[in-house]
């Protein structure tokens, strides 16, 4: 097999180009999708027998907590690809997933307490699963500011990184925190081995939703990371065609 | 659109929860196209002083 792909997408001016273009065909199917999940779980899906329409919160805050573990470990994954094989791209990337992530972590705690409250009786509580998604919230914030305190690039790359693969033990124990532990929060019902425990009115919605922000994601991702590799390489040489392309 | 709008008694606590999620998807769009448009005027500004030098 040739890794010439590879050395490629170590290459600014090629993923530069490569993100540019790959953008829109996430951004259209992603908003695709987020409408499509918005229709069905607002409108097409039936009130749950217990929650009533409160259920409905699910279709914003199962995504969001989705986004908060799954921006992680890409950001996880990249710092390590960074750290190993010296790749400053993989660095680049790390560094674009951060803002995004704890953003999200930070909806998928406010619509957590948003649903706790009706259902629960409490908009928070030391519990398990919301405890480690706060961590997680600081988890992001710690890599940010660590990053902005640095003010070599390389330092600050190789120093973020190293903490974004330490933290990375932390999305496991969210994951299964409700499986581990007693917790208020529910068990998965859609991320778990066999059938989900949903109608499939219920379930496509949801789906839906996690599929778009997923989608979403990389596009948000792409233009942060043209941001990125062009304040890293404003000096180089291809700068100057690719700004006028 | 009452029935819908009421959200069978939780509204309060249904739509706050979509508004913040939405402001957060607008906001990471907004943040990067912002931070994306900083770099170029950044480069741009890096290139033309190297061209003068």
């Amino acid at each position: 097999m040739s890794w010439a792909w590879f050395h490629r997408l170590a290459s600014p001016p090629y993923v530069y180009a490569l993100a540019r273009r790959l953008t829109p065909w996430f951004a259209w199917p992603a908003a695709l999708a987020i409408v499509g999940g918005l229709w069905g779980g607002l409108v097409l899906a039936p009130p749950d027998y217990q929650q009533g329409d409160g259920f409905r919160i699910i279709y914003v805050h199962a995504p969001s907590a989705w986004m908060s573990l799954m921006v992680y470990t890409t950001m996880a994954v990249a710092a390590a690809v960074g750290l190993i094989w010296r790749i400053k791209i993989a660095h680049a990337v790390a560094a674009s997933c951060a803002p995004i992530g704890a953003s999200f972590t930070f909806a998928a705690l406010v619509t957590g307490a948003l649903w706790g409250e009706p259902m629960w009786g409490t908009y928070w509580q030391w519990d398990p699963r919301l405890t480690s998604e706060l961590i997680l919230l600081f988890l992001y914030l710690g890599y940010m500011g660590l990053r902005a305190a640095l003010e070599d690039t390389t330092r600050a790359d190789r120093a973020s990184a190293l903490l974004a693969v330490v933290g990375v033990v932390n999305v496991p124990i969210i994951h299964y925190s409700v499986t581990w532990w007693n917790s208020l929060h529910q068990a998965p019902s859609v991320m778990r081995l066999g059938r989900p425990t949903m109608p499939a009115s219920m379930l496509v919605p949801l789906l839906l939703m996690l599929l778009g922000f997923t989608l979403y994601f990389v596009a948000v991702l792409l233009v942060r990371l043209r941001a990125e590799v062009l304040s890293r390489e404003r000096a180089a040489s291809w700068v100057r065609e690719a700004l006028s392309a | 659109m009452r029935a819908f709008l009421d959200m069978g008694g939780y509204a309060a606590y249904v739509w706050p929860a979509y508004a913040v999620t939405l402001a957060v998807v607008v906001l990471n769009i907004v943040w990067a196209r912002r931070s994306l448009a900083r770099a170029r005027a950044e480069a741009r500004r890096r290139q033309s002083l190297k061209e003068a030098a």
